[in-house]
């Protein structure tokens, strides 16, 4: 183990005499960590819409002759984006013509007429204009997705005070109260009190008209019974189904611990898989791998060793970069262990599939390449949620990420860093197997590294 | 008593056999250059009196100790300072005290005044001369050069050549191989003739220019050069 030991060091060193490989080596997770921490305090920003109301002050929506509240529709939809009140259309429209907004929403002039027409017997459909520059696809798709959220948010508000109030007036002709009409206070008897004043006053009758009162009763009766269902049906018809989220499975971190995982994931395998892979490779081009060899060090040492630089770049790497990430993110310092636990083991066997990669493309540039080509889909492929491509092709996905490394050095750096998440022993199992398939792999592939 | 000894050495590599039974042997203090065509066999002998590979029939023999291998490239850390380079190599030896070893070597490749300087930025021929030092901190009893005038100027050349003088005059066995027959002639104790795979002469420098002169006389008032030629052609190569 004494010349693994000389060979780090001289790997070290000459680390430290490529001043462009070291500073990417503590810029790029200090980069990285500013970035996503950055993203996730701060949060997305509000999309700037122009909004003109040209619907006339103090003019309410009207549900039978009376006034609803206020729906504060203009409240709700300014507090989900960023609103810029413009006086007019064509002000609008100069706005979302120079990008300063990305959509103006109009409110016409008889936008609440005819929402009021539409208890009538001549309803009209009442429309908001919405004006969009979709300059480019997802522009586009991001204003669709907003606005229609934000107008469907609108309709439900308007629909379940509409029914508020209908459920309103049925309770009054059901149970009878006072009704309130152009000042003055109305009494209304309701089903219930006729019913019982019939009942009342049936045995006094001549019993040759009792039936027919009798069925007044029954229908009084009825009526009340029905409408008394009526009321939650039009409570329902403002939010026909309703959501009943179960989660069944899948224990899902908080969304900043997946984002910080995934960060000193990328970083970590990048790291070790290139300076792992390109330093067994440079053995072979500095000519030094057969002088090594013969007898100085075995070539399994020489693979430990290199595994151990993946190591100590990694952990000095990835640790930096979750310090990093701590002065944005709240992260429980107490399981630092257990992060170092996780980066090594990860280290380990993404160091082992680097020293895989380069025993096998054995030249520093074609092992450069083949590590990003490998690492780059590999990590992409491994954050592919399940349901997002049809099942045969994620099971596929499923064996190929399980393949490499960086799936369950994700799960790992995740469970470490997430007390309430998955457990950590599984990942670890699997990256232990993978760093012995990789270390086997790479030890048959250093038999003929040294020819040409 | 022979230093090192090579007893019918045959390998293939496929279908091509490299070496056809090669048979030599080198007394300590000896100076042998090993020359021949392209794709003689010298490099594979070497490397298999070096243990890099192994014959698939005959035998090494080495009974004085190790055998020092210096690889035709400079296999050298670019990066690292001379010191640093010969600092790692004593200490994968196992020295007992490799800073010691540094300066011996130092002093013996007269780079003392260049110890701090990184290797990539030394001339070839200084390259070459930290690359035979690591070879020499085996404290080897014999020492092999794959073609290591390669690359050199003559300037440069004339002072590996004095220096490698210097070990075999210190008791070291030296055998090189090279391309060019008059630095064979020159500096060569020996010289053993490979071509394809097979031993054509084994004698001294002035041996050869006599088998030469009787097996192609045509060329006898040639150069040494052509006439050598001359003579592997008469030899069937």
């Amino acid at each position: 183990m004494g010349g693994v030991r000389w060979l780090l060091l001289k790997d070290l060193q000459i680390l430290r005499r490529s001043p462009l490989q070291a500073a990417l080596l503590v810029a790029y997770p200090i980069l990285i960590a500013v970035l996503v921490g950055f993203a996730i305090s701060r949060g997305p920003e509000d999309p700037r819409v122009a909004f003109v109301n040209e619907v006339p002050p103090n003019t309410r929506i009207n549900v039978g002759g009376a006034e609803l509240p206020k729906a504060n529709v203009k409240e709700q939809i300014c507090k989900r984006v960023e609103c810029v009140f413009v006086d007019n259309r064509d002000q609008a429209l100069e706005k979302v013509e120079s990008g300063d907004v990305l959509a103006a929403l109009v409110l016409p002039a008889d936008l609440v007429n005819k929402i009021n027409s539409l208890s009538t017997l001549t309803p009209g459909v009442p429309e908001v204009e919405i004006l969009v520059n979709e300059e480019n696809a997802l522009k586009a798709e991001l204003v669709d997705d907003r606005i229609t959220t934000l107008l469907a948010e609108a309709n439900l508000r308007i629909a379940r005070r509409i029914g508020k109030e209908g459920g309103r007036y049925l309770g009054l002709i059901v149970n009878g109260g006072r009704f309130e009409v152009l000042g003055e206070s109305i009494p209304i008897l309701g089903l219930q009190a006729s019913a019982r004043i019939l009942e009342t006053v049936t045995p006094a009758l001549p019993p040759r008209l009792r039936p027919s009162l009798e069925e007044v009763t029954e229908f009084a009766s009825q009526a009340r019974d029905n409408l008394d269902v009526a009321k939650p049906l039009i409570d329902r018809l403002a939010q026909p189904i309703a959501v009943d989220k179960v989660v069944v499975g899948g224990e899902s971190p908080p969304l900043e611990i997946f984002a910080i995982a995934v960060a000193a994931t990328l970083t970590l395998a990048f790291v070790v898989v290139l300076l792992v892979a390109g330093s067994l490779a440079l053995e072979r081009e500095e000519n030094a791998f057969p002088r090594l060899t013969r007898g100085l060090v075995s070539e399994s040492g020489l693979l430990v060793e290199k595994v151990l630089l993946g190591i100590v770049a990694g952990l000095l790497v990835t640790l930096l970069m979750l310090l990093g990430m701590k002065l944005f993110v709240p992260l429980d310092l107490g399981r630092v262990g257990l992060w170092l636990v996780a980066i090594a083991v990860a280290a380990a066997a993404l160091g082992a599939a680097g020293a895989a990669l380069g025993a096998a493309a054995r030249e520093v540039r074609a092992v450069s390449l083949l590590a990003f080509m490998v690492t780059l889909p590999i990590a992409f492929l491994s954050l592919v949620p399940s349901g997002a491509v049809g099942a045969g092709l994620f099971d596929a996905i499923r064996f190929l990420t399980a393949l490499f490394p960086f799936k369950p050095a994700l799960e790992a750096i995740q469970a470490a860093l997430d007390a309430s998440g998955p457990g950590i022993g599984g990942p670890l199992l699997h990256l232990a197997v993978l760093f012995l398939a990789y270390a086997v792999i790479a030890r048959l592939a250093l038999r003929r590294f040294a020819t040409v | 008593m022979s230093a090192v000894r090579a007893t019918d050495v045959v390998k293939r590599f496929g279908e091509r056999e490299a070496l056809r039974g090669v048979s030599f042997e080198a007394g300590p203090g000896e100076l042998v250059a090993i020359i021949g065509p392209n794709g003689a066999g010298k490099t594979t002998l070497l490397s298999i009196l070096a243990g890099i590979s192994s014959p698939d029939a005959g035998g090494v023999e080495a009974p004085d100790g190790a055998v020092g291998w210096v690889p035709q490239q400079a296999a050298l850390y670019r990066r690292l300072t001379v010191e640093e380079n010969l600092l790692l190599f004593a200490r994968l030896e196992g020295h007992e005290d490799p800073a010691a070893s540094v300066e011996e070597m130092l002093e013996l490749t007269g780079l003392r005044e260049r110890r701090g300087e990184i290797v990539a930025r030394l001339s070839g021929g200084n390259q070459q001369r930290i690359n035979i030092a690591i070879g020499l901190l085996s404290r080897p009893a014999v020492l092999l050069l794959d073609e290591p005038s390669v690359g050199l100027d003559p300037r440069q050349r004339a002072r590996l050549w004095e220096f490698v003088a210097a070990l075999a005059g210190r008791g070291t066995t030296v055998i090189f191989s090279t391309h060019d027959i008059q630095e064979a002639e020159r500096y060569g104790g020996r010289v053993l003739v490979l071509a394809d795979g097979e031993s054509l002469f084994d004698g001294s420098a002035e041996e050869l220019r006599r088998a030469v002169r009787s097996e192609a006389p045509e060329s006898a008032d040639r150069d040494f050069e052509t006439a050598f030629v001359a003579y592997l052609q008469h030899r069937g190569h």
